[in-house]
């Protein structure tokens, strides 16, 4: 009996092995960039077309980057959660509409309402490539000094927001 | 027919430029995974990303970049995650040489107990069966 609890223990242990990576969650890949200046762009706005907006236009302050799209069935999900968040008036909220015609952009805000304190617009996604986006939407926190802190990919939850979002949000406003 | 071939090669050449640009954006496409559909190399799919990767890789490579550098230009964007080979630093020595370890701590115990199950001798060949079993 003795000589196969050695081989059913090294089964087992390789079962939970196995178990712990079903949980976990492939899309998730962690960036590159958290840690580091968030790269610099100058990209006309949704709403003002002559008007540009770079990362350096809110240096000194914590905001969030969530990279939307028109197009996008996925951030029709986290929407209401962003309007919501915009609403408590902690963090400013700016968007990057990735891969979109204009038309199409400010019509889906008139449509789904909108959360940003303003949009910008990457129509060839070159910026979403040196941000590392690779799926709508994603949402970056970046604090005060233009670091970004926080990567989140694929829609915010409720939990998310309250579990992780705000409490760095309060952190970095802190520091 | 040599000196024909010879001109067939010269007159073919400057169509080649283009395909060889395209066999070496090809070629380190496939050192680079999708990150929309994680088991294909960008130099597989037809996602609108992995194309949109695929053109950075040609215009940097046109623009005379070596292998390297469109590499290291991936992974700050994308990480580690991005290249089908993995780097060898140690977050990565259990996946590289993972298996060779096991492999050898296998042959190990293989031979201590081939060494410990000699000193019985060839009469007991049935026993080692029943052992084996």
């Amino acid at each position: 009996m003795r000589r196969f609890l050695f081989p059913l223990g090294l089964f087992f242990s390789l079962v939970c092995l196995l178990g712990a990576g079903l949980r976990l969650n492939p899309q998730e890949i962690p960036s590159p960039l958290i840690g580091k200046p968030a790269p610099a762009f100058a990209l006309a706005q949704l709403a003002l077309p002559d008007k540009t907006f770079g990362p350096q236009d809110m240096q000194g302050q914590v905001w969030l980057l969530n990279v939307w799209a028109s197009w996008c069935t996925a951030c029709r999900q986290e929407h209401p959660l962003l309007l919501e968040l915009a609403g408590r008036n902690q963090v400013s909220i700016v968007g990057m509409d990735y891969m979109d015609a204009r038309a199409d952009g400010a019509k889906w805000l008139e449509k789904h309402g909108n959360p940003y304190r303003l949009s910008i617009l990457d129509t060839d996604g070159k910026v979403g490539i040196d941000y590392g986006v690779y799926g709508v939407p994603e949402t970056f926190v970046i604090d005060k000094r233009g670091v970004i802190r926080l990567k989140l990919a694929g829609p915010v939850t409720a939990e998310i927001i309250e579990k992780k979002l705000l409490p760095l949000i309060k952190e970095l406003n802190r520091a | 027919m040599r000196r024909l071939l010879l001109c067939l090669m010269l007159a073919a050449t400057p169509a080649l430029a283009e395909p060889t640009l395209e066999q070496h954006v090809t070629r380190l496409s496939e050192q680079l995974r999708c990150l929309v559909c994680q088991n294909q190399t960008i130099a597989d799919s037809h996602a609108q990303l992995a194309i949109d990767l695929k053109n950075q890789v040609r215009e940097q490579l046109a623009a005379g970049a070596s292998d390297q550098e469109v590499l290291d230009y991936m992974v700050q964007r994308y990480g580690d995650f991005v290249l089908y080979r993995p780097p060898v630093k140690p977050s990565t020595w259990l996946l590289w040489f993972g298996p060779l370890a096991m492999l050898l701590a296998g042959l190990g115990l293989l031979f201590v107990k081939v060494r410990q199950r000699q000193p019985q001798g060839d009469a007991l060949d049935s026993a080692g069966e029943t052992h084996a079993a």
